[in-house]
């Protein structure tokens, strides 16, 4: 993709020929890379477009599998902690709920939202979106809203940030009883190097594009 | 297919009578309200975006006032109750010989937030300046603001595992203490400020400059 040679280009050639920076607002011809190529923003260097052979079909397998672990990765004792005969074993959805008393209800609501219920949503809007495009189907009713809005939460979707925490909380809590893991866990710990995969196999632009453009 | 070092001027939408769709990249005409593609508001620049990141900025800062005085985590043992916040709890961490994890939960809490806070005024205070500083450096500076804010949630989520899994009756339980409702709304009100800041304005700066001579 080059960058325009001069404003006056633009006004050539229809709109749907080009695509612009969101980062920068610099206008390029749109010249779609191939799969597995990136075309960049020569300004700001942000990836405009990133397409991958099959990214369809990989994502949503992906985002079936986060479901299955998020589902049963809250049911399953998560860490389990023992001193002195005494013990305790805690789910995800325990440790999201653990704050109860006034405000910190609110904060429950936003932990456990941020932890398991935003991923969730996120991963079921982006298989509702994908399947109708993966088959060449026409777009699935709602899926331009159902997109945006799965796309409004990137930021608010925080796993990793609470795989991380897990970690902190166990050094933390080393020095005072033991610590074991219990099978949620370890899916947990699947689930964010998934989540990561997804974020970066995504092709936001070739969404949009064939949104607009359905094959079938 | 990464074009770059290529010193080639970039038109910006703006400059060829367009408006881009930040969220799928589209261009449409100047004056074209929302995007026929993804239904975003279209702006070319966000005139009131300062007002909105100075406003949520203001918020975050008065929240991170109470999470640094009042107690974060409540530690009951046996008899005696501690109630730490945040930097007399990494303090104690240290003590205790957890290098590692004093300087995470310093650099989560302490550090990363007053770097955002400084990063999101100088940003806002920059691009209303007449003299330009690097577009590069700032716009690193923005998404760093962008990439690294969410962690900061890291200090909420262990204070929610923490209290979940140590309630040990009689020998130790953990309750989080208010400063974990006010640290989660800080973190979440920058994080709202960052995302309302528009990073198209970094480069306009930068054009006009380039430009004066040209024009008259």
């Amino acid at each position: 993709m080059s960058p325009m040679s001069n404003a006056t280009d633009l006004s050539r050639g229809p709109l749907e020929g080009l695509i612009v920076c969101p980062v920068c607002d610099a206008t390029y011809n749109l010249q779609r890379p191939k799969n597995g190529e990136r075309a960049v923003c020569t300004r700001c260097h942000k990836v405009l477009i990133a397409p991958r052979r099959k990214a369809g079909m990989q994502i949503i397998a992906v985002a079936v599998a986060v479901v299955v672990l998020i589902t049963a990765a809250s049911a399953f004792p998560f860490l389990q902690i023992s001193a002195a005969g005494r013990s305790n074993a805690v789910s995800i959805i325990d440790a999201a709920l653990s704050f109860t008393e006034g405000p910190l209800l609110v904060l429950a609501l936003m932990t456990a939202g941020f932890i398991l219920f935003v991923p969730l949503l996120r991963m079921l809007l982006t298989i509702y979106v994908l399947v109708p495009v993966v088959l060449d189907r026409p777009p699935a009713r709602h899926a331009i809203k159902a997109f945006r809005l799965s796309e409004a939460m990137r930021p608010w979707s925080m796993a990793e940030i609470f795989a991380l925490g897990c970690a902190v909380a166990l050094v933390k809590v080393a020095g005072l009883a033991t610590v074991s893991f219990g099978p949620a866990f370890w899916m947990f710990g699947v689930l964010v190097v998934l989540v990561i995969i997804q974020d970066n196999f995504l092709c936001k632009w070739s969404v949009w594009n064939s949104l607009e453009h359905p094959k079938g | 297919m990464e074009l770059s070092g290529t010193p080639q001027r970039i038109v910006t939408a703006r400059e060829a009578g367009l408006v881009a769709c930040t969220r799928c990249g589209r261009a449409w005409p100047l004056g074209t309200g929302i995007c026929g593609r993804c239904g975003a508001k279209l702006v070319s620049r966000d005139e009131g975006s300062l007002q909105r990141v100075w406003a949520l900025w203001l918020v975050g800062l008065m929240c991170y006032v109470p999470a640094n005085i009042y107690p974060m985590l409540r530690t009951q043992q046996l008899l005696t109750v501690d109630e730490s916040t945040i930097i007399s709890g990494a303090v104690e961490l240290a003590h205790h010989g957890s290098f590692g994890i004093a300087a995470i939960i310093l650099i989560a809490s302490v550090v990363i937030p007053l770097g955002k806070f400084w990063a999101i005024a100088f940003l806002a205070v920059s691009v209303r300046q007449q003299k330009s500083f690097a577009s590069h450096r700032r716009l690193l500076m923005y998404e760093l603001v962008e990439y690294i804010g969410r962690w900061s949630m890291i200090d909420i989520f262990v204070v929610a595992i923490l209290s979940a899994l140590v309630q040990l009756k009689g020998l130790a339980t953990i309750t989080p203490g208010p400063a974990a409702f006010f640290f989660a709304l800080s973190v979440i009100f920058t994080m709202l400020s960052a995302q309302a800041f528009d990073p198209r304005m970094i480069w306009d700066k930068q054009t006009k400059d380039n430009e004066a001579p040209a024009h008259d």
